[in-house]
């Protein structure tokens, strides 16, 4: 088998560019830093947020808390996926109610993370907005779902795999799109392939 | 990583790693008990049985909830007002509630071996709840959970077990499981209610506490099984305390940073003193809290494997 093509679609100074960006534009959007908080998805939605969360400080000065949320639990998807996720802590001090929340996500795809996320996060209150900042948005929506920050629009093929890379984590700064790496291998029994229920992606990214 | 078994019949034999995943699991669980809403859907959909042969507080409410808090749907059966009063056998009365759709069981049962036993009449997850002298994983899985959340380890750490070893299922899970983790195991009591070849479990065996406890970092005392008392294995209720009951006297023996832990349901001022169990270093509180959690992450990791996926990695 031949290894899959990768293609960069941003490398670090993009990232960092785009995050920087983002972070102008939530204070424009919330006239400033009040009454915000980050929350972001692990693992490395949770990285982004802390980002944003400094370059806040560098522009405004202003102190965001940052909440960490692991969203396995509200999927819809726990009994269908073979490996069951690890379950890793959630980490919210602080109050969300009457707050507006910028959530904060790597790559947004079908919205089914996103989606378990909103039903996480509304277990911890009543929030006064909840707004969502993504790295990568790479099309394909199954729900009724959309960001209100981009660092970047990528068109994709729903089979390719898109995957960020940051420092914190994985020792290298990228987001590469790997090519049909999402496409399922044919079947040999078709029987097999009817008896498993359907997954149109799931959360995968 | 994930768990070898589709059931939890005991700790005998259940590796580190799977140990710890189910540590740390419970340990992300632990944070949803303190969210204004006590409650995730991760199990919508699942039912479990809670099948009771025999009385329960702790252990029953807890499984309870902690499946309730997962969104699963439960039902609680107790054999007192069901058909096993007019002779139904476990085997029928369990296939025919699982002809109603179950997809896990939690099986309390006086004889051990019973949940192994159901593992092979029905299809469901089996979780073990307590059997007879045998096992109960989740107490001592709780216990695991409540000191590794103190100490940051269990590794190296000396626990000694207290009391009724021969008819405690307490223990010997807790024996298998802090052994596997790595703790130097002790158990005392009195010789009659060790059982017979007790070496076997590979741990330090004494008959004297003051001698047990010198320099542990963990005491967990068992119960004193009363209803158990008419066969004659101590002389009086007295001697028994005045032996082997753990008091503010004895409690200079232990390490400075030391830890008092007690399953339930407590007899006070027989295997334990009051000014003990209301201690600052008492966990017996927190104990019945992380009981929760860890069962919540037991229910969790097994849910919803099937029969062609044990053993598959």
């Amino acid at each position: 088998m031949t290894k899959p093509k990768e293609e960069i679609l941003l490398d670090d100074k993009k990232i960092n560019r785009a995050i920087a960006r983002i972070a102008h534009e939530i204070l424009e959007r919330n006239s400033g830093a009040e009454s915000l908080v980050l929350i972001g998805i692990l693992t490395r939605g949770a990285y982004l947020a802390k980002r944003i969360a400094a370059q806040l400080k560098e522009i405004e000065g202003a102190e965001v808390p940052v909440g960490l949320l692991d969203i396995n639990l509200y999927r819809d998807d726990v009994h269908s996926k073979l490996d069951q996720p690890i379950i890793q802590r959630t980490d919210i001090l602080f109050d969300v109610v009457d707050r507006n929340i910028i959530l904060v996500d790597d790559v947004l795809f079908t919205g089914r993370t996103i989606r378990a996320a909103l039903d996480a996060i509304v277990d911890f209150g009543r929030p006064r907005s909840i707004q969502l900042a993504v790295l990568i948005d790479r099309g394909h929506r199954e729900l009724p779902i959309r960001p209100d920050y981009v660092g970047k629009n990528i068109p994709t093929s729903r089979d390719d795999r898109v995957l960020v890379r940051l420092n914190e984590k994985d020792d290298r700064e990228v987001v590469v799109a790997v090519k049909g790496a999402l496409k399922k291998p044919a079947k040999k029994s078709t029987k097999a392939a009817e008896a498993k229920p359907r997954k149109k992606g799931g959360n995968t990214k | 990583m994930k768990l070898r078994s589709r059931h939890l019949l005991g700790l005998e034999g259940v590796t580190a790693d799977e140990l710890s995943l189910i540590l740390d699991t419970a340990e992300s669980f632990r944070e949803i008990l303190d969210r204004p809403i006590k409650k995730v859907p991760t199990l919508r959909g699942v039912t479990v049985l809670n099948l009771f042969y025999e009385p329960s507080t702790r252990t029953r409410i807890s499984f309870e909830l902690a499946e309730k808090r997962l969104s699963a749907d439960t039902i609680s059966f107790s054999t007192s007002v069901s058909s096993v009063k007019k002779g139904e056998s476990l085997k029928d009365t369990v296939r025919n509630i699982e002809a109603m759709k179950i997809d896990m069981v939690v099986v309390r049962h006086s004889s051990p071996g019973v949940p192994y036993f159901l593992t092979n009449c029905v299809e469901s997850n089996i979780i073990n709840a307590g059997d007879g002298a045998h096992e109960h994983p989740t107490q001592a899985l709780l216990d695991m959970f409540t000191i590794r959340k103190k100490y940051g380890t269990l590794d190296g750490l000396r626990v000694v077990l207290v009391g009724d070893v021969k008819h405690s299922r307490v223990v010997r899970s807790n024996i298998w499981g802090l052994k596997t983790m790595g703790a130097s195991v002790a158990v005392c009591g009195p010789s009659t209610l060790l059982p017979y070849e007790v070496e076997q479990f590979g741990v330090d065996i004494y008959t004297d506490l003051d001698e047990a406890i010198d320099g542990a970092d963990v005491v967990n005392i068992m119960r004193i099984q009363l209803e158990r008392q008419q066969a004659g294995l101590f002389p009086s209720q007295r001697e028994y305390t005045n032996l082997f009951a753990m008091t503010k006297e004895r409690l200079k023996r232990l390490k400075r940073n030391y830890t008092i832990m007690h399953p339930g349901p407590m007899n006070r001022g027989v295997e334990i003193t009051p000014d003990v169990a209301d201690s600052k270093s008492s966990v017996i509180l927190d104990q019945v809290t992380n009981g929760q959690a860890v069962r919540m992450a037991v229910l969790y990791l097994l849910s919803g494997k099937k029969e062609k996926e044990e053993d598959d990695e």
